[in-house]
């Protein structure tokens, strides 16, 4: 038994048969540890979100061993040890934003539903949003729903892929800002992809280097940057340079 | 709060020409409303059809005075008015009896075309094997084989209209309905595997709500279509005391005023089962996207 929170061994993941075989994921061993936060980055094609999907088990490894808080993905997924956010928000039209944040909820037949999701909105900043459809929302309130929705039964684990990729710089550094202080303050872990380095370094304990065709990892690169992390960290010159050390792994992978 | 007042400001930027989109900029975010607009507002918005309305039948009425037309051609609005208030209980009886043709049909053609529906998003080779079919029976006039149908039952009978207002009817719900079930955004079904939700879970909180505008879509059509395919069916046939007949019989006899007023009780039928689906729609699903606009302005 390993207390890591994943933990994969040579997975690989090969999409389609015969002639239209793709590689997508070669030999990918990784470990990441309670409460910390680790992105996946690298060009498209490298097989970053498709990690991300067989961690969530919402597609299968083709071999290798992949482990979620000790169990198999699936079991994993279906005792609900994780929670997802994807770059869209998924948030159902229909419902408000305080019932989006209770649909896991429902599903799970958790109770104090209503007392959960207004905790989970003051989490994010949005308590007074509650009854508001979300289509009356900006992008940015619309993903912190989806983080407060992701977060509702207290998973240990959170998924993000490219959560804030279609927000505007400003609103991306916000919530940044914001996603740090919500994993200080939960102590999730999680696992975050995306395709922007400052992001990455600056948010991360880890930041897994990957390359494409196939998809592996090429360097896990620590960033040491101290909590907590603001405005300041992102003009100091260790974030400099961990951005240029993340910078010059990408590029040596890159296809001559 | 600065922090959300400049995401609001953003949100209002970004969907410019969206006035429920709250507008935080200035720092007082109103409360989120979708109750409809005053009814001043309304009438306002409504007044351009109305007058619309009002110029046509008023050039009708004086175009058909000036040039003296035949009423065999076109009688005069005013002409019309009086048969159908001359003749209300007759045409009102045949109404009666065609509206329920069409009503049965109506229901008995949506609850087939849902079930049906149903079927094709639980069982793969009945949405395989059937979809192609009904996609297709959908672009074939049925309305065509209303004299067939009067040829099963007994001659009087109103049972072969249902049918026909029926089969009419089913094909559009039943498409319409498994398409809204069937297409989910992929994110959506992924999410809800995230979840480890059954699939009666995905069904009740995922798939028939996003089914229900399709479905709508579907019902505004079929509802004017199934008073449609009752006339029609009543054209080849059967009781006398139906709209169809009436029209039919009122038109070989030369007394086109008469056929008018047929036809006028048809089309008030016509509007109020189409009045009758968007209250529906509006009391099921207030949150649609369509009223949004609509009530904004």
């Amino acid at each position: 038994m390993s207390d890591l929170v994943v933990e994969a061994r040579n997975l690989a993941k090969v999409f389609g048969r015969g002639a239209n075989q793709v590689e997508a994921l070669r030999d990918i061993s990784l470990r990441v540890a309670p409460g910390e936060f680790v992105s996946l980055i690298g060009p498209s094609g490298c097989g970053k979100s498709t990690l991300l999907r067989l961690i969530g088990d919402l597609t299968a490894p083709t071999s290798g061993s992949l482990t979620v808080n000790g169990k198999p993905a699936r079991q994993a997924r279906i005792d609900r040890d994780y929670g997802i956010v994807f770059q869209k928000s998924t948030l159902l039209d229909w419902r408000t934003v305080t019932k989006n944040v209770e649909l896991p909820l429902e599903i799970m037949h958790i109770d104090q539903r209503s007392d959960r999701a207004a905790e989970m909105l003051d989490l994010v900043q949005l308590g007074d949003f509650g009854g508001h459809y979300p289509w009356q929302l900006s992008g940015g309130m619309q993903q912190r729903v989806a983080i407060a929705r992701a977060l509702a039964f207290r998973p240990s684990l959170l998924l993000m892929d490219e959560p804030f990729g279609a927000l505007d710089e400003m609103t991306r550094e916000l919530m940044q800002q914001e996603l740090l202080r919500i994993w200080h303050e939960t102590e999730t872990t999680v696992v975050f992809v995306t395709h922007s380095i400052p992001e990455a370094v600056l948010l991360s304990d880890h930041v897994v280097v990957m390359s494409p065709r196939p998809g592996k990892i090429s360097d896990i690169i620590e960033t040491g940057l101290p909590h907590p992390r603001d405005e300041d960290t992102r003009e100091s010159q260790q974030y400099y340079d961990k951005i240029t050390e993340v910078r010059e792994a990408l590029r040596q992978e890159r296809p001559a | 709060m600065s922090l959300d007042q400049f995401e609001g400001g953003e949100g209002a930027g970004s969907q410019a020409g969206h006035p429920m989109v709250i507008d935080a900029v200035e720092g007082d975010v109103p409360a989120a409303t979708i109750a409809p607009a005053p009814l001043g507002h309304r009438l306002r918005r409504a007044g351009p059809a109305v007058l619309a309305f009002v110029l046509v039948i008023a050039a009708w009425e004086g175009l058909t005075r000036a040039f003296r037309v035949e009423t065999f051609i076109l009688p005069r609005p005013s002409l019309i008015i009086e048969r159908f208030l001359a003749t209300s209980d007759v045409i009102w009886s045949a109404g009666l009896n065609t509206f329920i043709e069409a009503a049965v049909g109506l229901v008995a053609g949506t609850t087939l075309g849902v079930i049906v529906a149903f079927a094709t998003v639980r069982w793969v080779p009945v949405r395989e094997g059937l979809m192609p079919f009904a996609v297709a029976a959908n672009s074939v006039p049925i309305i065509a084989m209303a004299p067939i149908a009067n040829g099963m039952f007994s001659l009087t009978s109103p049972v072969p209209k249902m049918v026909v207002a029926a089969v009419v009817v089913f094909f559009p719900v039943m498409i319409n309905t498994a398409r809204g079930l069937l297409e989910v955004d992929p994110d959506e079904l992924e999410l809800m595997r995230s979840y480890a939700a059954s699939q009666r879970e995905i069904m009740r909180r995922v798939r028939i709500p996003h089914s229900l505008p399709y479905f709508f879509s579907a019902m505004k059509v079929v509802a004017v279509l199934s008073i449609i395919a009752a006339i029609v069916a009543e054209y080849f046939g059967g009781s006398q005391d139906v709209l169809g007949q009436y029209i039919l019989t009122k038109a070989s006899l030369f007394v086109y005023a008469d056929a008018w007023a047929g036809i006028l009780v048809a089309s008030l039928m016509g509007v109020a089962l189409y009045g009758l689906v968007l209250v529906t729609e509006r009391l099921v699903m207030p949150w649609h996207v369509s009223f949004r606009s609509a009530e904004a302005s």
